[in-house]
């Protein structure tokens, strides 16, 4: 039962990707990518990590793809024509993306991960509770912890300096601005 | 036929070459940006599969992290993205060319 379980939702997830790469609209990509998602949290839950699954769905799934939703938004893309990918592209980034899967098969074709051994079932116990995450990052990782703090204090102070519209602007973008027509 | 680790792995290398051939093929920014969040996802993919077949907690610590990191580094780049649109109108890579030649 998790084989088929396991199938179904790896199938679901590689058609979302796919369907993210290869849709025209943004919207569309936004939404593959919220259910790639999705499958990805279940296989979550098989791995035993519902704590991570949970803060997939809530992280990704609400924020991430909500705050991309909303700058496609924002941006209103779809002024004009979309050209159709040249051929030269996708042929150099079809190669480029076998050479990677083929690069990782042959790793596996060594033998370090062989098929049959490293069942779940005969993998060591392992409880996921939340007592045990809070007792890690409360003792071994309390500076990552810390550190993570400070790094989303410093990406929300980016954010804002960043997103601030220039009321005058400085000679140096004059010059740049000037120079971008052709 | 039992679920090992090799399944997982295959599936997160998968992933990971699909976004990567996104990144490499498409044009719009923010498109190319779901398909880098894509990569780190099958990344964490990976890290979880590992740490629940050596039955350590390391692993989905380390994710928990990642994840952290994650939301930050997708707030500062839309705002990137966003100053790019306002500054020169388009989010096409293929545009944005000032620092070609």
């Amino acid at each position: 039962m998790p084989a088929i379980l396991f199938y179904i939702f790896s199938a679901l997830t590689l058609a979302a990707a796919i369907g993210l790469v290869a849709n025209r609209n943004a919207v569309a990509s936004a939404l593959s990518f919220f259910v790639c998602l999705c499958g990805i949290s279940v296989l979550f839950v098989m791995l035993d990590a519902h704590l991570l699954a949970f803060l997939l769905i809530l992280v990704y799934a609400g924020a991430v793809v909500a705050l991309f939703l909303f700058i496609i938004m924002l941006l209103d893309m779809h002024g004009g024509k979309r050209p159709p990918f040249k051929k030269m592209t996708i042929v150099a980034s079809s190669i480029a993306g076998a050479l990677l899967i083929f690069g990782a098969f042959s790793f596996f074709a060594r033998g370090q991960f062989s098929t049959d051994e490293l069942a779940l079932a005969q993998a060591p116990a392992f409880f996921t509770d939340l007592k045990i995450y809070g007792a890690k990052l409360f003792t071994t990782y309390m500076l990552p912890v810390q550190l993570v703090g400070f790094l989303l204090l410093v990406g929300m102070l980016g954010v804002i300096v960043i997103s601030k519209k220039h009321e005058e602007k400085e000679p140096g973008d004059r010059i740049q601005e000037a120079g971008d027509k052709p | 036929m039992t679920i090992g680790l090799y399944h997982y792995l295959v599936l997160a290398v998968t992933l990971f070459a699909i976004g990567f051939f996104g990144v490499l093929l498409r044009k719009n920014t923010l498109i190319i940006y779901m398909c880098l969040e894509l990569m780190l996802v099958a990344a964490t993919l990976a890290l979880v599969a590992f740490s629940r077949f050596n039955g350590t907690i390391e692993g989905n610590v380390f994710v928990f992290f990642i994840l952290t990191v994650a939301a930050a580094e997708v707030a500062v780049g839309l705002a990137i993205v966003v100053a790019l649109f306002r500054r020169r109108g388009t989010v096409d890579v293929a545009k944005l060319n000032a620092l070609k030649n």
